[in-house]
């Protein structure tokens, strides 16, 4: 058993949330300059030095790179033999939170209560939390700024098994196509595809924060991943909606088992704001 | 790169075509969703309105919190779509500039032209950026609203791109046809 004090998840949290609201990832500003390469749109080329800019000074003056630093969301995965004290997990990860959006000058955009009052809480929690138990004795956390211009776009429907791979390609496209320049692209488009589904969304979620240099293990879904990416830069939207051949950065497929009735489709668009941190306690 | 002056006149309006590079520059208000709805409520039971939108121009915006020394934190545009219904009221009472990013809604689309009004978009995710030509910022209503107050920004070249004339002519459906490609 390794003992493991909340505070030091509440310190982790509050770091990687506005580590995450400064700076973002080399894998997206490396995807921005090849894309600024082969972009043809004059209106493109300027979007993407302008965001390109506007990342390298958010990174130097500790400056969050949008001002919708976004819903919280954090994965927590824990191993069996991780003990934690010294307090309740989920009022650490909140405290980790309240602390970066307080503390780091980060805008608070989170309502008590979604439909009548519409009240600001004032300080950004609570935030949306997953935990998952697996053997070991690490805590793995992954934060993620989900801004809702982006989140707003996303979609989700059942397809059935005869849908196939043509049906997941058509609904990607379709709500790629239907958010057109409303969530800023150019995009990261996380799929989930399987499982129940609230899993298919959790996938598609997860999916939008991982690293833009991988790709899915098996060969058939990362030559799918693939050809969505070209699909969907095909359609034309390009950067800011203006107009041009940069409307993904990437786009990542995670997968899970399914009922032999289903087949779940989840798509969760994420900006080029692509905000995240990782870190292994 | 066109340089522009806030607030908008007719012969600035009239010069003003889907796709130009503008720097905009004098004073603007901004406002959002929550702004938007205590403005429709005030008109819906007859009240006056806090501020005087006679030619003006929106910001659909709700800034970060500025860091010490700075007139304004990092402040981008936010989806205009979601102003839809809000909007048309207030181009009646000479609303003539909107700024935000992504589509406009389909019922101020439709009555923009009879009120020449025109649609700036601004780069989203370039709040930095746009803060920088954002020289002061004060709250002239709803302070309760946090970011969502409505305030008045006096801008100095602030970047944009003109979305929608007022003639109509619409960048997001003009834009991506050019660069539309047969699917594989």
């Amino acid at each position: 058993m390794r003992e493991v004090q909340v505070s030091t998840i509440t310190q982790a949290v509050k770091e990687m949330f506005m580590e995450a609201n400064y700076v973002i990832g080399d894998d997206v500003m490396d995807k921005l300059a090849q894309a600024r390469q082969k972009e043809p749109s004059p209106l493109g080329q300027m979007v993407l030095d302008q965001i390109m800019e506007n990342n390298r000074i958010g990174a130097e003056d500790s400056l969050c790179v949008c001002q919708d630093t976004g819903m919280s969301v954090v994965y927590l995965t824990i191993g069996q033999d991780v003990h934690l004290t010294g307090g309740a997990l989920e009022a650490a990860v909140n405290e980790g939170v309240r602390q970066a959006y307080t503390e780091g000058f980060l805008r608070k955009s989170i309502v008590a209560e979604p439909l009548f009052d519409r009240k600001n809480t004032g300080d950004n929690t609570p935030c949306v939390i997953h935990v998952r138990l697996v053997p070991g004795d690490k805590v793995h956390i992954m934060c993620i700024a989900k801004g809702f211009g982006s989140e707003n776009m996303s979609q989700l429907k059942m397809l059935t098994p005869s849908d196939g791979v043509e049906g997941v390609k058509k609904f990607v496209l379709k709500v790629v196509e239907e958010a057109g320049p409303n969530p800023c692209p150019p995009l990261v488009v996380g799929v989930g595809i399987g499982g129940s589904f609230e899993l298919s969304a959790l996938m598609a979620k997860r999916a939008t924060s991982l690293p833009l240099t991988r790709s899915h293990k098996d060969p058939r879904y990362k030559a799918l991943e693939e050809e969505l990416e070209q699909g969907i830069n095909r359609l034309g939207i390009g950067p800011a909606g203006y107009g041009g051949q940069t409307t993904a950065l990437k786009v990542h497929i995670v997968t899970a088992p399914t009922h032999i009735a289903g087949l779940p489709v989840a798509v969760n668009i994420c900006c080029h704001v692509a905000r995240h941190a990782e870190r292994v306690l | 790169m066109k340089k522009v002056q806030l607030p908008l006149t007719e012969e600035t309006i009239r010069g003003l075509k889907a796709g130009d590079q503008v720097l905009l520059s004098g004073t603007v208000l901004t406002g959002r969703d929550a702004a938007h709805k205590r403005l429709l409520a005030l008109m819906d039971q007859g009240q006056e309105l806090p501020i005087n939108l006679a030619g003006q121009t929106i910001y659909y915006v709700g800034p970060a919190p500025a860091r010490p020394g700075q007139a304004v934190g990092p402040a981008g545009p936010t989806s205009s779509y979601r102003m839809d219904k809000y909007t048309p009221p207030l181009l009646d009472l000479g609303l003539k500039g909107m700024i935000g990013k992504g589509r406009i809604g389909p019922e101020t689309l439709k009555v923009m032209p009879a009120h020449g009004a025109v649609y700036f978009g601004a780069i989203g995710g370039s709040a930095v950026i746009i803060s920088k030509s954002i020289k002061s910022a004060r709250v002239v209503a709803y302070p309760d609203l946090g970011p969502e107050a409505i305030h008045e920004f006096v801008i100095e070249d602030f970047p944009a791109v003109v979305c929608v004339d007022a003639q109509g002519n619409n960048l997001y459906e003009e834009g991506p046809k050019l660069y539309k490609q047969d699917e594989l």
